[in-house]
């Protein structure tokens, strides 16, 4: 057995392999993507509650006195809007205006952020964010200091209550704050990439293992499941949510993904930002779009898809839509042949099947 | 759980013959390992088909999976409830899940499939 070739394993390992799930190679790491089946985790999460264990996931720290500055300068959207408690999606970029990676930007203190990214870029995010540091910031690669639980589904916020006295209704969406869950200090964050209403928790990785059990204890009463990536990625496919290697990566700028809103212009200067004036002022070429099959078929990812007969993009992501009842899709093509209504082919297996752009979110939750 | 009158594949297809026509299915290791079945894709009636050639396909939520015929012959029944009611494939995968009759061309063929036994030994259950 080869150190260089074992897969990382996070603090929950075990945990799952009691549970029985199947357990997969993602990005390295050795994750569920099921336990009792991605469609039942998926509605469990949709009516209910769900608990995902996502400590794969990286955290960067970066303090100082100028630690804003880094920030804004490395990351597109503006951190000077943050409050303390506050957090943003935002996305680091190369000069040529791609995506190093998206990631969620919490302001800790007014010389603390705190930066989670995906768990196959945090080597190459924090060597990027290294690289920009010209403010003598620390930067840290905190996340072997932290594991992930995400709590995702309308009946979180009653499961976490049992476990805190943190006031967990005054945490709007995308606020964050310290407190201690079952006993155990956690950042607790309402955020989450499934559409839902929920909470990230980030705990130490010597207290995930407990906190898991606590939260499956206390949520057993709604019917919570233990939730996969497989799950994971039908609840964010429904909710348009990126994913980096599919919707964006070194080649997508990110008015192309449809995430112009997280770039803003008037903070400053940022890393990327040359590159997308210029493309801003020469006209997007191709936009991300979302479609529905119309025809027999199930569109995946890699997929080519044809606009008038001809070859006109990709499928970045693809599959059923559990809560919808339909096949979806996402795809890049040119702008003309992404507008709503219009109809593209998908080819599946040589054939092509016939789809339609449709608005995006496929789904958003009603919000109480 | 694994018929003992059925032949298996090692791609996780079983076959059950009576007289000349077989019928063909996935096995419940296929449709465990596939997890949610979402849809299946299955050829017309008429159809030629070639031993361990691609059949059709079933997906899961996550994925694509070809199926493979145990067998030549000839495709003479297609179980289109299916198409309706994919699901039916994780609850009866050797029963209602069906998924095609082939009028099989040489019933030798059969032979060289693995037994229940030698199945169940090669997924390792």
């Amino acid at each position: 057995m080869e150190e260089a070739d074992a897969l990382k394993r996070t603090p929950l390992n075990g945990v799952h392999r009691a549970l029985g799930a199947r357990m997969v190679d993602f990005g390295g790491w050795e994750m569920p993507v099921q336990y009792s089946g991605i469609l039942e985790e998926h509605r469990a999460v949709r009516s209910a509650v769900g608990l995902f264990d996502v400590s794969h996931m990286g955290e960067i720290e970066v303090r100082g006195p100028e630690a804003l500055k880094l920030v804004q300068y490395a990351a597109t959207n503006d951190a000077s809007r943050l409050r303390v408690g506050q957090a943003q999606y935002s996305a680091l970029l190369y000069e040529h205006g791609g995506f190093v990676d998206d990631i969620l930007v919490h302001k800790v203190a007014e010389d603390h952020f705190f930066l989670c990214v995906n768990a196959a870029n945090q080597e190459k995010d924090f060597e990027h964010i290294r690289s920009l540091n010209r403010w003598d910031c620390e930067v840290e690669f905190a996340s072997p200091r932290y594991a992930q639980l995400a709590l995702q589904g309308p009946r979180s916020q009653a499961t976490l209550a049992r476990l805190t006295r943190v006031d967990l209704s005054g945490i709007r969406y995308y606020w964050f704050t310290d407190g201690e869950v079952a006993g155990t200090p956690a950042r607790i964050a309402r955020t989450g990439y499934t559409g839902e209403d929920g909470f990230e928790l980030y705990v130490a990785p010597e207290h995930a293992a407990r906190l898991w059990r606590e939260l499956m204890e206390a949520g057993a009463e709604f019917g919570i499941k233990p939730c996969g990536l497989g799950a994971r990625n039908t609840l964010r496919l429904e909710a348009k949510m990126a994913l980096y290697g599919h919707e964006i990566d070194a080649t997508i700028t990110p008015f192309e993904a449809g995430l112009g809103w997280i770039v803003k212009w008037e903070k400053g200067d940022f890393h990327g930002r040359a590159a997308l004036e210029k493309q801003k002022a020469q006209g997007l070429r191709r936009t991300l779009a979302g479609f529905e099959m119309r025809g027999r078929g199930i569109a995946r990812d890699g997929y080519e898809v044809l606009a008038g007969g001809v070859l006109a993009g990709w499928v970045t992501s693809g599959g059923p839509a559990p809560s919808l009842n339909k096949n979806i899709g996402l795809c890049y093509l040119p702008l003309e042949a992404a507008a709503t209504g219009r109809t593209i082919h998908v080819v599946v297996r040589n054939q092509p099947v016939e789809a339609v752009i449709v608005p995006t979110p496929f789904y958003k939750r009603v919000k109480s | 759980m694994y018929p003992e009158n059925f032949r298996y594949t090692k791609e996780h297809e079983w076959i059950s013959l009576d007289g000349e026509i077989g019928t063909v299915g996935i096995t419940d290791h296929a449709q465990k390992e596939l997890g949610d079945i979402v849809y299946v894709d299955l050829p017309k009636v008429g159809s030629a088909v070639e031993k361990l050639k691609v059949l059709g396909s079933v997906e899961s939520v996550k994925a694509v999976s070809e199926i493979f015929s145990p067998v030549s012959g000839e495709v003479v029944e297609v179980n289109t409830a299916l198409a309706e009611a994919p699901e039916k494939l994780n609850q009866d995968p050797h029963g209602e899940a069906w998924l095609v009759k082939i009028k099989v061309r040489d019933p030798e063929e059969i032979k060289d499939l693995l037994s229940a036994v030698e199945y169940q030994q090669y997924i390792g259950a």
